[in-house]
Order: structure tokens, then sequence, then C-alpha cells
């Protein structure tokens, strides 16, 4: 078989268990959705202040979000012993690594679908100016984010306190990802911010360091 | 494996120890002059950039010995990254308490983020995290390999979170004291030297004698479980 085919087995496993329960996805939705309006209430903010600190709120519900989803994504797999199915499988360990950062990744994009919108609608902002950039930054963001974090998902799982130490473990190490993140976002929602083109290239060497290492790594991740 | 008493180098290593942070102490607050315009709060910056670098020495311990215990497998890897990130928490902790007492007269205020100041309170927050694994896993050899997979991880993180804070926000005057060594005038260099002298080798101490600490620990559990059955 080849990598492709079997990456896309494992894809269609993950996905059509999360099309079932639904439990992963609605609770990221329903809390996106509660964080927006939250902020709403909370900050009553003039039209002028809304766009200096819109990045921040996006990224960091994106990020909640998000870890919601994580510390499901490998503790689910706990019931049953499925993630030692997984690990019999006559596969590559890290593409069981890759096929769930490609399932983070769907839920966190029907999750930015919704909400990021409704930001601009419920804070009253125009949509961004540069969409092109705004697009780019969503997507290589939430790709940093999404690839540790599943990496250190997968770590958590394997110890008794699993959902109070993933945020711990993982926010620290996505410090660069949110900084950069939320100041390409404000470059592209209008307010011009020198140096972009640094955090993007940042952002792209995260990318790649930490799609590497984890790969490198699992392996020894999963060893019994 | 035991070793019951001390060996002569350990010997010889306490009381150097010993000797030098008493110097180094009489070097920073008795020999060194008095900093024109800062005044005696001048005096903290021997211990803090003393703390500081053995911080960053120490994740750097953790660093390789969590690599040469992912490719040897030998427990004396994993004790020396846990006591050198133990030990690089407590010298980052007070890094990050001299520092604001030193910043408040001088820059008017306790914190600034600046990306030196940043960067170290993360490294402190990863270095955190790094105990936390330690704590939430009873197995040993589950625990030694998930703790060298996030030391891994976290030391990389260093430097891309430096880079990143470094265009983030403007350099504030912090920028000074770093490049401290050169600028120093003669009469605090004795001081600068030696604490950094003195708490390296207060480092080498404190690792020798935890790392001992924690291989009688494996043994008394082993024979424990030898002779009073697995508890």
């Amino acid at each position: 078989m080849k990598v492709v085919h079997k990456l896309y087995i494992l894809l269609w496993k993950e996905l059509k268990t999360e099309s079932r329960a639904k439990e992963v996805l609605t609770s990221m939705l329903v809390f996106s959705l509660l964080v927006v309006t939250t902020f709403g209430f909370a900050l009553e903010l003039p039209r002028d202040e809304v766009g200096k600190i819109l990045p921040g709120l996006i990224w960091v519900t994106l990020i909640f979000a998000g870890l919601l989803g994580l510390n499901r994504s490998f503790v689910a797999e706990k019931q049953n012993d499925c993630l030692l199915g997984l690990m019999l499988c006559p596969i590559d360990r890290s593409l069981i690594y890759f096929a769930k950062t490609i399932t983070n990744l769907v839920l966190m994009g029907i999750v930015e679908l919704v909400s990021v919108p409704l930001f601009f609608i419920m804070f009253n902002y125009p949509m961004p100016q540069k969409t092109g950039l705004f697009l780019l930054i969503l997507a290589l963001g939430t790709y940093c984010f999404i690839a540790v974090g599943t990496f250190l998902s997968a770590l958590a799982a394997g110890t008794r306190t699993s959902e109070i130490l993933l945020p711990v473990l993982l926010i620290p190490l996505i410090i660069p990802v949110l900084l950069s993140a939320v100041l390409v976002t404000q470059h592209a929602l209008g307010s011009s911010i020198a140096g972009v083109s640094l955090y993007l290239k940042l952002l792209a060497t995260y990318a790649v360091i930490f799609t590497v290492l984890p790969a490198l790594l699992f392996d020894y991740l999963l060893e019994v | 494996m035991t070793q019951p008493k001390n060996r002569l180098s350990e010997k010889l290593l306490a009381w150097f120890t010993f000797f030098s942070v008493w110097i180094a102490l009489y070097l920073a607050l008795v020999y060194a002059p008095t900093e024109k315009t800062m005044g005696d709060i001048q005096r903290i910056f021997y211990f803090h950039v003393a703390s500081a670098w053995l911080g960053m020495f120490a994740f750097l311990v953790v660093f390789v010995a969590s690599i040469l215990y992912l490719v040897k497998k030998e427990f004396k890897w994993d004790i020396m990254a846990q006591t050198s990130a133990e030990i690089g928490v407590i010298f980052t902790t007070i890094v990050l308490v001299t520092g604001p007492l030193w910043a408040r007269p001088i820059w008017q205020t306790w914190w600034s983020w600046d990306p030196r100041l940043t960067t170290t309170l993360i490294m402190w927050f990863l270095y955190l995290a790094y105990g936390r694994i330690r704590k939430a896993i009873p197995e040993e050899e589950k625990r030694a390999r998930y703790s060298a997979i996030y030391g891994i991880l976290a030391f990389t993180d260093v430097p891309i979170v430096f880079f990143a804070i470094r265009w983030w926000r403007t350099m504030h005057p912090g920028a000074l004291i770093t490049s401290s060594g050169v600028g120093l005038a003669p009469d605090m260099k004795p001081a600068f030297f030696l604490s950094l002298i003195a708490f390296t080798v207060l480092y080498f101490y404190l690792m020798n004698k935890s790392y001992r600490v924690e291989r009688l620990r494996i043994e008394l559990k082993t024979l424990r479980e030898h002779f009073i059955g697995d508890r």
C-alpha cells in the first residue's frame, strides 16, 4: 500500500468517528460562539479601539476552542485500547500523527468558518482589507498551532491528568505563533505593522520545525 | 552504584563552592564600587546575570540529556535532565525576582515586555510545564521518555520565542545591561566574574547532590520491592 492510501484510510476512520459522534465539533463550535458573545458583552469598545484588540481576541478564541478539540483527540483513542489497535497497524507511526493533525485542521477550519466572520459581525467591524493575507495567516497560524497541539495532545493523553496538563504544556510553546499571528492579522485588518514578511517567515520556520520534530519524536511517544 | 561516602572530588567541590560563594558575596557587596547613577541597587546585577547564565546552561543540559536518553535509554540521563531542569527553574526564578527589584527604581516599572524579559518568562513557564509532566506520570520509563520529548521541544522553542518578540516590541533599556561583561568598570570585574564562577560551581554542586539523591531513591525503591514485595 502506498503511503497516501494508508493516510487516506486513517483519515477516513477519523472523520467517520467524528461525523458519527459529532461531540468534539459541536462543543468547539458552541464554545467559540459563547466566547464571541462573552467578549461582546464584556468589552464595550468604540470602533477605533476594536481594531487594536480584535486580532488578539480572534486568536485567543481559536486557541481555546482548539484546546477543547485537542483534549479529546487522543484521549478518545484510549477507550477500548483503540490506540493500541492503531499502533498495531502495519504503517509508519508518524502517519497516525499526520492523520490526527489533518483531522484537527479540518475541525479548526469549520470552527473558523463560523466564528471568525461572527467576530466581524458582532463587533461591527469592516471585513479585512487584505483578504488574501488574512486567509493566509489564518491557515498558517492554525497549522502551527495544530501541529504542536496534536503532538502534545498525544503526549498528554499518556498521563493521568491530560485535560489539565495539555494547556500548561501547549500554551508556552505556541507563544511565538500567537504573537506573530496576531501582528500579521492586525496588518491584514488595515493598521500597518512593520516587518510582516519577517513574521510570516518566522511562522513558516516554526511550521517546518514543528512538523519535522513531531514526525521524528512520535515513534518514541508511542512506544509500549 | 552506591557511593556511601563523599568522594574526595565531591568534598573539594563542596569546599570550593563554599569559599567562592563567600568571596563572590564579599566582592559584590563590599569590594565593588557603588555605581554612580544607580547606587547600591546595581549590586543585584552580579547575581542576576550569574543566575540568568546558569538558568540557560541548565536548560541546555536538559536538552542534551533528553536527546541522550532517547538514544541510549539509560536512566542516568533522565535523572540528569530532571535535576538540571529543577535547578534551572530555581535559578530562572531568581532572575525573575531580582530583575524587577532592580527595574523598579531604575526603569520606574517592575516589568517591561522587553525581548529578554519575555523570553526568560516563557522559558520559565516551559520548564514549569516540564515539571508538571514528571508529576503526572507514575511509570518511570514512560515518565522519562515523555519528559525527554518535551525537554527537546521546549528547548527548540526558546530561540523562536526570542526572535518572535525581538521584532514584536521595541527594545527597552534592557539591552544596556546585556552587553555588560565588556562595559564594566575595572573594579567591578572581579565581582562579576567571581559571581559567575561561584554560581557555576554551585550549579555543579547541586547537580551532584540531587543526582545522587535520585540514584539513592531509585536504589531504595528496588531494594524495597525486593524485600517487601512490589507495592
